[in-house]
């Protein structure tokens, strides 16, 4: 089998393009990414719940507009308006990692949210009724609660996050898919690159998620 | 005269039903709960009970009228009324134990956090209330460990730690299975032998009549009937409150 020599072959000329450069872009794109759509994901949903009704607007705007319109056209408003708002010379993993997060942010608000709302509503009468004021009883009583939520679906959005990464690069910012466009090119063999990208992928939401479900269930453990 | 410890003043309150325009729960309702006092509240579903008793300690905020606590205005906007909550214990239909937290700190979490105690007098107060609901060997134990009897008794603990001076009860034992309704009412008999102002929200007639000094029955959002329990049990002069005792009674 010509293929599977194919493979063995291009991966002992190129394994340092996709395990060293391609894998080690795709985390830190995804980690940069999680990182900060976690900021960004609490400053939306704090400005969902503040009492001041324009910034409850812009935040609901933001995440419609966001949930509404394609990951890739995101990347492409990124990549040509991020240059133009900033002063500095900017490359374009930055101009990608920017529209990531802004992405991911809003998508971890909605978690939030939830993950928020998914706590009983007796736990916080319970706690209003003692004497508790709003800021104890969302740090004393909700959030504790809600942590068990958030923390599952956030470990997803961080594996959901690895594989959208693939459309940066059509940008070359040489995370996995970026190497796999290089190799080929190179190579001219398109299904022995698809193949090993997408065994790499694999494996690494694989390991990911059963981390997860680990912790998971430690989590529930402690209940 | 005996001092009133609450005191409303004809009380409105409606909910905004999204569809279905608004829903009129409280048409004023005028009430005095005396220092003291152990007054039941029974009547039909809907008839506005828990909306009442949440009103007290404004869980639900009244659209108007006004509530008098131990002589404060507490529908004032003014008044901070998480001080005033500290005064008023509530037991809800469901518990609402903190899931995330042991039996112990169950109890302590209000106390420390609001200044009242150090951790260490309230874990010494709060093993003192354990052993008088007769829970102490469940100090360390996960709530979810507990039965409904069991979580029931934590909830009215974990309200008194607080020294309230009203206990205010929302169907303490609907949600519960019939054999551990018992060792609930026990506990709820003892507290008001023991002379705390109680409100209770229930449908347990046999026990509303022997604990209560007063019975409220409320329909269609106003106290219809009000009286001592004998006279409302055996003797009901509204033909509602007639129809509602011979609807539960037989
Ligand atoms: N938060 C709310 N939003 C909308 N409607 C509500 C709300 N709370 C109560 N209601 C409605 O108000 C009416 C009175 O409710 P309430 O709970 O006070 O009655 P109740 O006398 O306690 O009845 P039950 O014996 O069933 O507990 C009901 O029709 C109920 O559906
Ligand atoms: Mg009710």
């Amino acid at each position: 089998m010509n293929y599977f020599s194919n493979i063995v072959k291009i991966m002992a000329k190129y394994w340092k393009v996709f395990l060293l450069e391609g894998v080690g872009y795709t985390l830190l794109l995804s980690l940069i990414t999680v990182a900060f759509g976690v900021i960004l994901g609490l400053l939306i949903y704090l400005g969902r719940t503040v009492r001041f009704k324009p910034v409850n607007w812009l935040c609901i705007a933001i995440v419609e507009v966001v949930r509404g319109t394609p990951m890739l056209l995101q990347l492409y408003v990124g990549y040509f308006l991020v240059p133009k708002l900033l002063p500095f010379e900017v490359t374009p993993f930055l101009c990608v990692a920017v529209a990531l997060c802004i992405n991911s942010g809003c998508y971890v608000s909605e978690i939030f949210r939830s993950g928020i709302q998914a706590v009983d509503r007796g736990q916080t009468e319970a706690a209003r009724s003692l004497g508790l004021n709003g800021r104890q009883t969302m740090f004393r009583i909700v959030l504790p609660q809600a942590v068990k939520n958030i923390l599952p679906a956030l470990g997803n959005e961080f594996i959901t996050i690895i594989k959208e990464t693939s459309l940066a690069s059509t940008f070359f910012v040489g995370e996995l898919m970026t190497a796999c466009l290089k190799v080929r090119g190179n190579t001219f063999l398109a299904m022995e690159c698809i193949t090993i990208v997408g065994v790499i992928y694999f494996v690494l939401t694989f390991i990911l998620s059963k981390l997860m479900n680990a912790f998971e269930r430690r989590l529930k453990a402690n209940d | 005269m005996t001092e009133n410890l609450i005191e409303t003043v004809d009380l409105h309150k409606s909910f905004n039903l999204k569809e279905k325009g608004t829903l009129h729960v409280l048409k004023g309702v005028s009430e005095h709960i005396a220092k003291g006092e152990v007054v039941s509240i029974i009547g039909p579903s809907g008839g506005g009970k828990s909306t009442f008793l949440r009103c007290l300690n404004l869980l639900e905020k009244p659209d108007s009228g006004k509530i008098v606590f131990e002589g404060v205005e507490i529908t004032n906007e003014k008044v901070d009324i998480n001080l005033h909550r500290q005064k008023m214990g509530m037991v809800f239909q469901h518990f609402n134990v903190f899931n995330h937290l042991s039996v112990l700190k169950n109890i302590t979490l209000a106390p420390v956090l609001l200044g009242k105690r150090s951790q260490a007098e309230a874990d010494e107060q709060a093993r003192q209330l354990l052993s008088r609901v007769g829970l102490l060997d469940k100090q360390d134990e996960h709530p979810s460990r507990l039965s409904g009897g069991q979580k029931q008794r934590l909830a009215i603990v974990r309200a008194l730690a607080m020294e309230p001076d009203v206990m205010l009860f929302d169907e303490p034992t609907s949600a519960l299975d019939p054999e551990m309704v018992g060792e609930v009412l026990d506990v709820i008999k003892a507290l008001v032998k023991s002379g705390m102002t109680s409100v209770i929200v229930t449908h347990e007639m046999g026990f509303a009549r022997e604990v209560s000094d007063r019975i409220l029955f409320m329909d269609g959002g106003v106290i219809a009937e009000s009286g001592k329990p004998d006279d409302i049990m055996n003797h009901p002069r509204n033909p509602r409150t007639k129809e509602f005792l011979s609807k539960v009674l037989y």
